[in-house]
């Protein structure tokens, strides 16, 4: 497959505020094409490369995904999934670790539990640097893959009206899809969360004046509207008060009920995995876009190494 | 500074540092580690017609350095710089905020990698509101989380 880099201005994918809208779109149209390529031909695109998997805390979804993008761009995956099992337990720095890592591959995909250490590689390191995850900080092949479910689905992301759900306040996933979302035309964004999880303020004025926002602690308000409705989870460990967190969990949890009032063509997302929030019912629904949505993370995976993978 | 604070000047060669945000003087001091080379003489919470109130430091026989005067701009905004010659002002010019500074400022992050490993900070700085954002860790800072975290 012919590569195009003079769309895609990135040496390396570390946070999705690196990217512009071309750079974007780029990989959004490369992962299409991945997806609709034959496995054999697929295979010969990354043969004979060599990706590093470093994974420095357990995170077995994305490490599976990651993994399987490489093999299937017939790549040989070498690494780890447990910093346990290296000598970053006996004292070795981030950074040495990379350097040694970075003599024998092509690409290293990396999550740490420190925000930063994705950046902090990409410094130290000639080869690309695939960031899976940095501590609470960055995530960017997750809004990849969230834009690819919703482009693969409408066919295009101008003018959608995505609505955001649960915990506004502490997802990171939701931070980055809004401010990715904001460099498309004419999308409106609905924040719908309890007064404490809002949407923090400089999210919201980062992406102000590009995007249309409304806010709601009510989902019925606007439900109507929606083409997408972004669930998230409401985790337990935000709360200081068990209690406060009894009371605010179960206030969204999406039932068949809801589709009364939505659109036809109204979808859910959901980054997984979900607890109670969106109700097992809806699964066989045509609303339910999440185990797509997961499975989107292969071709896009596959997009990143596959470009990244063919340079430096 | 006006003509009437030049006779008030303590100082024939060195620095002024004016219109320092009151509370600012002592942190500057702190942060020019000048040790006991050079006379300093503070004026704290003086009146001032600009800004009400204001802090002012003199340092004799002292030039800052780039580093020293991007300190100063991140904990003293709108502060003014006087270079004295001979007990008269040869130079004034007010601090301007630097773009970005490295190694200057420890991230408020506990959890960012330049915390756990020795790598020089690099933060880029906005204005009106003053901002500092991690190079790293993408964490931004506010005003008084960068007065007490210039290093
Ligand atoms: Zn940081």
């Amino acid at each position: 497959m012919l590569i195009e880099r003079s769309n895609f201005a990135l040496a390396d994918v570390i946070s999705i505020n690196d990217f512009s809208l071309s750079d974007m779109n780029f990989i959004l149209s490369q992962a299409s094409r991945l997806e609709a390529m034959r496995i054999e031909e697929k295979n010969a695109l990354l043969s004979g490369k060599v990706v590093a998997s470093l994974f420095f805390e357990p995170s077995t979804r994305t490490r599976l995904s990651f993994e399987t993008a490489a093999q299937n761009l017939g790549a040989k995956v070498v690494g780890f999934s447990d910093a346990n099992a290296t000598s970053q337990k006996k004292g070795e720095t981030l950074s040495d670790t990379i350097r040694m890592v970075e003599k024998y591959s092509d690409v290293i995909v990396m999550r740490h539990p420190l925000d930063g250490s994705a950046r902090r590689a990409a410094e130290v390191s000639a080869k690309p640097v695939i960031n899976a995850g940095d501590g609470s900080n960055q995530h960017p092949t997750q809004t990849l893959l969230d834009l690819y479910t919703m482009r693969r689905e409408f066919g295009k992301i101008d003018g959608l009206k995505i609505g955001m759900l649960g915990d506004l306040k502490y997802g990171r996933t939701v931070h980055s899809l809004a401010v990715a979302l904001s460099m498309f035309d004419n999308v409106e964004l609905y924040f719908i969360a309890p007064e404490m999880l809002k949407m923090p303020g400089h999210i919201a004025n980062a992406i102000k004046g590009r995007v249309k926002i409304r806010e709601s602690a009510e989902l019925h308000e606007f439900l109507p509207e929606l083409d997408v409705l972004y669930a998230t989870r409401i985790q337990k460990e935000r709360f200081a008060d068990p209690l406060e967190y009894e009371r605010i969990k179960d206030v969204y949890i999406l039932t068949k009920e809801i589709l009364q009032r939505t659109k036809s063509r109204f979808r859910i997302m959901h980054p997984l995995p979900r607890i109670n929030e969106i109700s097992t019912e809806i699964d066989e629904t045509d609303a339910a876009l999440y185990f797509q949505q997961a499975a989107n993370g292969i071709p896009v995976r596959e997009a990143i190494l596959n470009t990244l993978g063919n340079e430096k | 500074m006006k003509n009437d604070d030049i006779r008030l000047t303590p100082i024939s060669n060195g620095t002024v540092l004016d219109h320092l945000k009151v509370g600012s003087a002592l942190k500057i001091l702190e942060l020019l580690k000048l040790g006991h080379q050079h006379a300093i003489t503070l004026a704290i919470n003086t009146e001032s017609g600009k800004l009400g109130r204001k802090d002012l430091v003199f340092i004799e026989g002292k030039e800052l350095s780039g580093e020293e005067i991007n300190k100063i701009a991140l904990i003293a905004r709108g502060a003014t710089l006087n270079i004295i010659k001979n007990s008269n002002v040869a130079n004034k010019n007010k601090i301007e905020l630097p773009k970005s500074v490295n190694g200057t400022i420890k991230c408020i992050n506990p959890n960012c990698i330049t915390n756990a490993e020795s790598i020089a900070t690099k933060f880029s700085i906005s204005d009106a509101p003053l901002r500092a954002k991690c190079r790293y860790c993408e964490r931004e800072m506010d005003e008084s989380e960068i007065f007490n975290s210039v290093k």
